[in-house]
Order: C-alpha cells, then structure tokens, then sequence
C-alpha cells in the first residue's frame, strides 16, 4: 500500500517544488560561473599581453574544441542520470580506424563514414548493455573505456598514420576565414545551439530531465526511458568519432593513444558546467560556459609557463568547488541541527 | 508480508555460497589460464615466471583491498593511482634528504600521506554529501598536480634509496615475492576484519541500503570516512612498495592505475553499487587480470590484445554479475510463493 501513495503522490506534489527548487538553484549557478569567466578573463589579461588576441582565440578553440563537442552528448547522458566515461576511448578508436582505413587507401570520405558508423556501433554497444541489461552505466562505460582504446591497440599497435589530405588538415592550422574561431569551436557552437534547443524547447529534451528526475515516474507518465536513454549512447558513440576524426585531422596524426584521459576532462567540464550528477539539473548554456571558463584558465596558465600537469590542481580545484558550494548551505544546515541536538 | 527467520537465514546462506562460489570461480579460471599457457610455453610455471605472475599483481591487489572497502559502501576512489604517484616520489625524496633514516619509516611515511589523502576525500564526502565520484576525480587531478610541482621534472635518484629498501621490491622469501606477502597479510588482516567485525559488517550494510543504514542507528559517515581513510593509507602503502620496486619515480607514476583496481574489484565481484563482494575476490581479480596479461606474453600473441580483453573480461563480469542476481531474485520470488501457498 505505502508504495502506491508514493506513486500516485509523486507525480502531482513532488516535481513541481523540485523543479524551482532546482531553476532557482540553477539561476545563482550559471551567473556564478559567468563571474568566474570575467574572473579568469581579467586575470589572464593581466598576466600576459597575448592572452585573447586573435590568436590566442584561436588556440583556445583549438585546444578545448575536440573536449567541448564530446561534452555535448556527455551531457544529455549526464542529466538522465547515466554516465559514458568512454568517450575518449571511442576518440582514439575512432583516430585509429581513420588513419588504418586511408593507410589501406580508403577514400577519405568513406573513411570518415565508415568511423561514424562504427562510433554508433559503440555507443549502441553502451547503450544495449546499460539500457537492456540493466547494468551501472559507471561499470559498463569503463569496460568500455578498456575495450575500445584495446581494440585501437590491436588495430594501429605502436604505429601511426599521417599524411592527410591537406583540405581537412588545415582545421589544425587555418581558423574559419573571416575569423579567428578554429574550425572545431566553430562545430562546437553549431551543435550547443541545436543541442540547447533539443534539450530547453522540446519534448525530447523535456523527457530527458523528467528521467533525470524520476526515472520510474518518467516510465508511468509514458516516456520511452530505455529508448531514449540508448539512442543518447549511440549519439555519444557517433560525436565522439567525429570528435576522434577533428583530432586526427588537426594533429595530422593517427594513433591509437589519442586523447588518452580526456574522458576526466570532459566529465569535468559537464559538472563544472551545473550539470547535476544525479541528473535532472543542468544547462547546456553553463556547460557552454564551462567550457570557455576552461580554455581561458588553461590559456593563461600556459602563457605564464605553468606546465600542463600542474594546471590539473585549477582543473580540479574548480571541480571541487562546482559541487561542493552548491552543496554547502544544506552541510552547513546538518552541521548546525547538530551541534543544536547536542546542547 | 510478515517475513519469517527462515527466508532471511536461506538468503543469507545462498548469498555466502555465492560470494565463495565467486572466489572458487576466479581461482579456477585462474588455474586454467594458467595451464593452458603452460601448456603452451612450459617457462610459464617457471619459479620465476610465477612469481612474476603475483609480483606484478601485487600493487593492483592492494590498492583493491582499499577500493573493495570504499565501493561496498556505494562509493568509489578515483584518487588512488595519483596518491599512489605522490607518496612514491615523498618517500624517494625523504630518503634523499634522509639516507640514514630506518627503512620501516618510509612504509610508514607513504602510508600516512595516503591516510591524510584519504581523510580529505572522505570529510568532503561525508559532510558535504558530495557525490564521491566527483570529489574523488578532483583528487585524482589536485594530487597529481601538485605532484607535479613537487617534482618539478626531476626524478628520484635510485642509489639514494636504501638497497634493503629497494630490497622489498624484487627480493623474495622462501621463494615469494616480498611483494606478494606484503599484500597478503593486507589481505588476511582486512579480509578477516571484513567478515568478521561489526564496524566493516556495516559497511556492508551502507551500501545496501544507505537511508535503512542511517535509520538503523549506524554511524554512516564514520564508517565512510574510514573507508576512504584506509584506501587512502593502502594506496600510500602502495607508492612506497612502487618506490621499493622502481626506483625512479618522476611525476607520472601510477597515472591510469584508478582504472586497473576498479576492474580489478568488479572482476573480482565486488558490486559497483555496493553492498557486496569481498577484499580476496578483488585480490584474485587483480591476480586474474595479471595472469592474462602474462599469458599473453608467453604464448608471444601481442600485447597489444591486453587491454581488449581487460575491457571485454569487465564487461562479462558484470553482466555475469546481473545474470547471477536475477537468478537469486528469481528463485527468492518463487520460494515466497510456494510459501504463500502452503
């Protein structure tokens, strides 16, 4: 009897004050993060002359474009949820396949097509075993992570593929012309607009945050969860190959190790970015702005010679912070109620 | 729905025969990796080779007996292989400055900068209910930088580390790797706190049920804490045996080693979501995962195939895993019927 009144209760009491609970908590999240981006625009400006110059624009597109385009999708899957911690995996299985297919004198196009399709292999891979078998996305997508940089080794072992034709290959040294936006960025910002309007103006967006909230209310109130939640792998699996093929076309380089540990990165950024872990919270405008706030942070250290390990504590530290302020107020409440229990 | 002793004690019988099933079948499978490599190549049973086999799983092992503790209770340490990373070099630098100082201080050292790790991740955890997948992936970034500043591109000079230091690392006693009997009376001591003391039963109970746990009356974010304090303490313990065994430690050391235990303790049956599995199964996953990658090597297929089939042997395990729980689920259902029934 007792789960029957949850049921019939949660549906008409509960999202509703979840929902504005959350928007307002969302609301003071995006324009903290917009204070930390003038925040880290000012300091790298007075750290350096160079920092966001035309060409420096364009470095921090370049650098950051590959992350932020697999961000995307991480996205969606966050906030139903559900995590894909494989993501850079299928970016060097991807790299790899790509450079073996043209070193077989494959056309390039078919190529990139061939990779697309096995990127949606992948990802169906993840979504079959999470969404049929029922299996934690957490375990699934680091077997996953294993395999598919495995399967890399297997293909490519040690060696490595260049020579591309010079046509995709200039995405790595030309911006978009009449610009300074690389062409990877540029993607970027394609696809955020479609994702933003997919997810904030749609109702496929709209069942995305109702499983993100309750997966079994979203399941009674008709919404196709497993369907949706493995078509949202699949998408994962086909960006994250096309994400692979932008790398290697910027590198001119094929390897099997490519983007080896970027799967963190991106993870951070989407949480950086507001995106609740436990899903049903998140904006793709605060992972848009995540991920800016990333690429100007990194440019700076990099222009004051700060190396690329020890950039990981500002990583990292803005990830600490990106969960635990939010989460604060309600510590500082239990702490209080305690301590008060004790007197 | 009164639920009679009966059921509860058949749960809990069937739930043990498994667990041990689960150990039974990872040493078996073990076993018939190992035959069939040897088989193959008959080196492979050398003394050396063997002890190849458990030097090299080692590491991987002990870190898992930590990880095992964390993730019963529905959590997870990512921090693992950058802790390991850091007090491998703290301890190679303290013996630089220190040359003369007693060769028990450096486990020490490397276990309580681990400790101290471990207690940051497990404060944040409790008291702010971060989730600790994302506390710990900080960490696993924040350690590894300032292990980077620390190190500042140098690395430890191997003659400035003791030699019966080092000895641990490659030595042997009676045949067995140091290593490997290190990691051992790890295993033993958790292993017989884990099935036998009350504080680690409610570990067990926390990942269960977290909310039950807390209603119960059990000191949840104690227990947590500890949990995370002592996989800290153990990946410390493992930075200095990393230190033992290599002796020239710069700033990447352990990089990519989180990924190696979680496999390691889902093979081994430790379940993602907590509540189950066992420290000597997490030690056997970490023994299986090396044994294969050995085996490889000695049937000269290239090692190129090891990860693939680290990835594919994860992913079988937890589907494995879900096949077995339905299939208790199923008989539990069908017993509660019959029941009703009579």
């Amino acid at each position: 009897m007792s789960s029957n009144s949850t049921l019939s209760q949660a549906p008409v009491a509960d999202p509703p004050a979840k929902n504005s609970a959350s928007w307002r908590g969302l609301v003071r999240w995006e324009s903290g993060l917009v204070l930390v981006l003038v925040g880290s625009i000012l300091f790298g400006a007075s750290e350096s002359p160079h920092f966001l110059t035309a060409t420096d624009v364009f470095f921090i597109g370049l650098n950051m474009g590959e992350i932020a385009i697999m961000a995307l999708p991480l996205t969606l899957i966050v906030m139903t949820g559900e995590i894909d911690l494989s993501v850079a995996s299928m970016l060097g299985l991807s790299s790899t396949l790509i450079g073996y297919l043209f070193e077989h004198h494959w056309p390039i196009a078919w190529a990139i097509v061939a990779v697309l399709v096995v990127g949606a292999a992948g990802g169906a891979l993840n979504g079959v075993l999470v969404t049929k078998l029922g299996l934690p996305s957490i375990a699934v997508t680091i077997g996953t992570l294993t395999l598919f940089r495995g399967i890399a080794e297997i293909v490519l072992g040690s060696n490595s593929v260049g020579g591309f034709p010079q046509s995709l290959t200039k995405v790595g040294v030309v911006p978009i012309p009449h610009t300074r936006i690389a062409y990877s960025m540029g993607i970027f910002l394609v696809m955020a607009v479609i994702f933003g309007v997919v997810l904030h103006a749609t109702p496929v967006g709209r069942s995305i945050f109702a499983i993100g909230l309750q997966s079994e209310a979203a399941r009674f109130s008709g919404i196709r969860v497993t369907r949706i939640k493995f078509l949202l792998y699949v998408l994962s699996g086909v960006v994250c190959a096309f994400a692979g093929v932008l790398w290697t076309m910027r590198f001119d380089t094929s390897r099997y190790d490519a983007g080896t540990g970027l799967e963190l990165t991106v993870v951070a950024a989407v949480l950086l970015g507001g995106v609740s872990i436990f899903g049903g919270r998140g904006t793709i405008f605060g992972v848009v702005v995540a991920i800016v706030v990333i690429g100007c942070i990194q440019e700076a250290l990099t222009l004051m010679n700060v190396a690329a390990q020890v950039q990981n504590i500002v990583t990292g530290g803005l990830l600490l912070v990106s969960v635990v302020v939010p989460n604060s107020p309600e510590a500082l409440r239990r702490i209080r109620a305690r301590a008060g229990r004790r007197q | 729905m009164t639920s009679t002793t009966a059921p509860t004690l058949n749960r809990i019988s069937r739930a043990g025969s498994l667990l041990r099933a689960r150990e039974l079948g990872i040493g078996i499978v073990i076993v018939i990796v190992f035959g069939l490599t040897t088989l193959h190549n008959h080196a492979f049973a050398s003394e050396h080779s063997v002890q190849q086999l458990l030097a090299g799983a080692a590491l991987v092992a002990l870190l898992g007996v930590g990880e095992t503790l964390v993730i019963v209770t529905r959590n997870v340490d990512l921090s693992v292989g950058s802790v390991l990373g850091l007090s491998a070099y703290l301890v190679g630098d303290l013996f630089v400055h220190y040359p003369h100082m007693p060769v028990i201080l450096g486990f020490v050292t490397g276990t309580a900068i681990g400790a101290g790790i471990g207690a940051i991740n497990g404060l944040i955890t409790t008291v702010t209910r971060v989730p600790s997948l994302v506390v710990t992936l900080a960490a696993l970034y924040i350690v590894r930088g300032v292990d980077a500043v620390i190190v500042n591109g140098k690395q430890t000079d191997p003659t400035s580390i003791p030699r019966s230091f080092q000895a641990v690392g490659y030595e042997t006693i009676f045949g067995v790797p140091w290593l490997a009997v290190v990691v051992a009376v790890v295993i033993a001591i958790t292993g017989y706190a884990m099935r036998s003391f009350r504080s680690s039963r409610d570990l067990y109970a926390i990942g269960s049920n977290p909310d039950a746990a807390a209603l119960a009356g059990l000191p949840v974010g104690r227990r947590v804490f500890t949990a995370f304090v002592v996989s800290g303490a153990l990946a410390g313990l493992g930075g200095a045996l990393f230190l033992a065994e290599f002796a020239t430690i710069n700033a990447t050391g352990g990089t990519g080693y989180e990924l190696l235990v979680i496999s390691a303790v889902v093979v081994g049956g430790v379940a993602i979501f907590g509540g189950s599995g066992t420290v000597l199964g997490a030690a056997l996953g970490a023994l299986l995962l090396n044994t294969i990658n050995q085996a490889l090597v000695a049937s000269r297929i290239s090692s190129f195939w090891n990860q693939a089939i680290a990835g594919a042997l994860l992913l079988g395990a937890i589907a494995f895993d879900r096949w077995l729980g339905l299939r208790v689920s199923r008989r539990l259902q069908s017993a509660k019927g019959e029941r009703h029934v009579v």
